[in-house]
């Protein structure tokens, strides 16, 4: 120390410079250190989510696949039908799609916005190969009337976009018409509101009811002598040992109409008919609270171990009953830790998708399950995107309100 | 001061108290104690002595498993805690760190529905005879030790309990600010007249804080005495040994006339001690002698026991010298005082030494 303050007055050079020198190799090390996981991070968790974040706003078909058409219909009046010129240039651009094999990609995104279109793309494309001439305004109309449907071609114009609020619209229940404002879907397509009041709705039950279940055994296994502690917390740990998918099928097999559960309610009388416990919101919130449980025990848990035995002593000691004790003094200090579990257990609920659909019913999917619709059946990733990305907008606006009430500093996870 | 407290005078009495957590060994090993009003009592031990178990019977956190305690005329082995009007502090201080220093105090004011205005003119004067009177709004997390302390210590009397128990209440804090938190409390107890039972290891802290101070081990009160007594008269070697320093010297008791003996050491030396109670006469024995009381180059004849030792070392302590000689055989510890007169004690010479019979006693 005694020699750098020499160096610093002799040749000015400021201390501070000379530490962060002498730092700089630590630091260096210590980027190293985490160098790998940060990597990992952005490669696995940055990344997609950035990516999904564009899928959802992003619209390629028209745009790639009828160049020629939307430079037609630039000077369209969105009145009438186009005119010659236009299903010209449109003629040549399925031509070309034909060619290409991607007809049934522009069908298929103006099929999400216009029902039927898909086939009548399809339809026009086999036209044109089987040799058509001009002029192609009449023949296209002569094969199928909806072709000069000014609705048809005011959408087609606005998918040529290549960026859309469509899938994210969609999400929300919401549409642009054909003058371009935004009104509510028909209510027959009006599921996603539905869908995504339903999955806050199950997460916050199951939040609640974890909380309930959750808060005496965190306290017993704070309490309890550690022999006794050690042994209930491997039960409490015991779900993590099995995979989420055998834990619901075992409820399943306890919760069917012939199932344990049933079983042994007639054998008590308690029921005079058999009860149906799966494939509807029972089953749905009870093999989710089950599972979740753990994430709610456990930072409630190691917050309620470090708070002092002797505070409820000395609130006793002070004239406070047993409850009331328990109830000012030691409840005030376990929020964090029920801030923290509840938390963690409500936004892992936000994205629940195989307990659902095991165990519940068409009413109990959320959104997650038509994320995977999307993806893996109808193959609209852009709506599987948009619905991605309104549960995580939901997730982090959920999480700036808990910030700004609870206060996320407050938080403790152990 | 009358040390022995008559039923009639006891404000607590624990009488056959035995504790036990698991059925096979007693942490209380049959306790009687009692307790007057408006007295300082300490309980004095190692850890693991039964001190706190005692204490944490009184306040109502244990149970005893055998015996009475009576407090103020009245048995309450079946009062909860928050009946039993008991102020309590403890020594990690144990305040609500989720409220303000005006709210821990005010605390057992609103367990009792007090009024606002009572509560607040409670708090106000019980912070002010702690001194933390401009802390009021501060939440303990940002006090220091010290401070806290005083919170909890205004927190434990506000509601003028009957009886204010102390657990260690000093054991986190600096030297420094222990001895002047020490003489804080002993003046609080003075002035506000209240009962106390507190708890330590620290017999420095017994000795300066208390009326008479009960001295635990393996559960049973070894003695329990005025600090000067517990000093000057230690009733066995346990005693002798916790409560400041002494030699001991083993040896036999060959003749005793009731409170006189003759005690003859490994070597055949022989020297004139009082007789206790702990050891037989024709028994072992410890000579306990404490270091300030051996006199060095005492004048011929002038001392029953005087002998000639040789100085081993020497440790300068400023106000006094630690000499160790080596007497009959024995490592033996002397306080000299420096003062402008004292001897110059070299190495390796021999000195005589002595004591009277009173500063010499035989322990078991």
């Amino acid at each position: 120390m005694t020699a750098t303050n020499l160096l610093a007055t002799s040749d000015g050079v400021p201390l501070k410079l000379l530490l962060r020198r002498a730092e700089r190799m630590n630091r260096l090390k210590s980027l190293a250190l985490v160098a790998p996981l940060l990597i990992f991070v952005m490669i696995v968790f940055i990344a997609p989510i950035a990516s999904m974040l564009a899928i959802a706003v992003q619209n390629p078909e028209v745009a790639a696949t009828l160049p020629k058409t939307l430079v037609a219909l630039k000077d369209w009046d969105g009145k009438s039908t186009p005119g010659e010129p236009v299903f010209a240039a449109f003629a040549d651009d399925l031509a070309q799609a034909q060619k290409d094999r991607t007809i049934g990609f522009v069908g298929k995104r103006i099929n999400y916005e216009v029902p039927g279109a898909r086939s009548r793309f399809l339809k026009a494309g086999r036209m044109i190969d089987a040799g058509g001439v001009p002029p192609w305004k009449d023949k296209f109309l002569s094969a199928d009337k909806d072709w000069g449907d000014v609705e048809f071609w005011t959408i087609l114009k606005r998918a040529g976009s290549t960026v859309t609020p469509y899938y994210l619209l969609t999400s929300v229940d919401l549409r642009q018409d054909a003058s371009g404002a935004i009104v509510h879907t028909q209510p027959d397509q009006s599921i996603f509101i539905d869908v995504f009041s339903r999955t806050i709705w199950i997460s916050l039950l199951v939040t609640a009811l974890t909380l309930v279940l959750g808060y005496p055994v965190a306290h017993l296994l704070a309490i309890l002598p550690n022999k006794y502690a050690n042994l209930l917390m491997i039960l409490v740990l015991l779900p993590f040992t099995t995979s989420i998918l055998v834990r619901t099928t075992a409820w399943i097999v306890l919760l069917q109409t012939n199932g344990v559960i049933n079983d042994l309610l007639m054998l008590l009388h308690l029921e005079s008919s058999r009860m149906q416990l799966i494939f509807n919101r029972v089953g749905t919130v009870l093999a989710m609270t089950h599972i979740q449980l753990p994430f709610t025990v456990l930072p409630i848990f190691s917050v309620m171990k470090s708070i002092s035995p002797n505070l409820l002593r000395a609130a006793r000691s002070l004239g406070a009953g047993p409850l009331r004790a328990f109830v000012t003094v030691y409840m005030p200090q376990t929020l964090p830790g029920v801030g923290a579990g509840c938390l963690l257990t409500f936004i892992l609920c936000l994205g629940y998708y195989i307990t659902p659909a095991l165990v519940g019913g068409p009413q109990d999917q959320m959104v997650s399950y038509f994320v995977a619709l999307y993806t893996n059946r109808d193959l609209n990733w852009g709506q599987a995107a948009a619905l991605g990305s309104l549960l995580l907008f939901i997730t982090l606006a959920l999480y700036a309100i808990f910030n700004r009430f609870v206060g996320i500093d407050k938080v403790k996870f152990g | 001061m009358k040390l022995d407290v008559s039923a009639s005078d006891a404000f607590v009495e624990f009488a056959g108290i035995q504790k036990t957590y698991d059925g096979e060994t007693l942490v209380v090993k049959n306790l009687n104690l009692r307790i007057r009003r408006g007295e300082f009592l300490t309980l004095l031990g190692p850890s693991g002595s039964g001190k706190t178990t005692t204490l944490m019977m009184l306040a109502g956190f244990e149970t005893p498993t055998a015996g009475n305690i009576v407090l103020d005329g009245a048995e309450i082995a079946s009062v909860p805690p928050e009946k039993r009007d008991i102020g309590m502090v403890f020594q990690n201080y144990a305040l609500f760190p989720h409220m303000t220093v005006a709210e821990n105090v005010g605390f057992p004011l609103r367990v009792r529905s007090r009024s606002k205005t009572e509560i607040a003119e409670r708090v106000g004067k019980a912070l002010d005879m702690v001194q933390m009177r401009n802390f009021a709004k501060r939440m303990p997390g940002q006090l220091s030790g010290g401070q806290q302390q005083r919170v909890a210590l205004a927190r434990a009397l506000v509601f003028e309990p009957k009886l204010v128990l102390m657990d260690e209440p000093l054991g986190a804090l600096d030297k420094q600010l222990r001895e002047q938190m020490q003489i804080e409390i002993r003046h609080l107890h003075e002035s506000l007249g209240i009962t106390v039972v507190y708890v330590t290891h620290d017999q420095s802290e017994a000795l300066t804080m208390s009326d008479r101070v009960a001295v635990f081990e393996n559960g049973i009160i070894q003695q329990c005495a005025s600090p000067s007594e517990l000093y000057e008269q230690p009733a066995n070697s346990f005693v002798a040994q916790f409560i400041g320093e002494n030699n001991r010297l083993p040896g036999t008791i060959l003749s005793g006339d009731g409170t006189r003996c003759r005690v003859a050491l490994a070597d055949g030396t022989e020297v004139q001690a009082t007789l206790t109670d702990s050891a037989p006469v024709g028994g072992p024995c410890l000579l306990s002698i404490r270091p300030e009381r051996v006199k060095i180059l005492p004048a011929e004849g002038s001392l029953p026991n005087r002998f000639e030792a040789e100085v081993r070392e020497l440790i300068y302590l400023g106000d006094h010298l630690r000499v160790r000689f080596a007497l009959a055989g024995l490592d033996f510890i002397v306080k000299v005082h420096n003062a402008e007169d004292r001897p110059s004690l070299d190495i390796g010479t021999r000195i005589p030494l002595g004591w009277r019979t009173e500063d010499c006693r035989a322990l078991d």
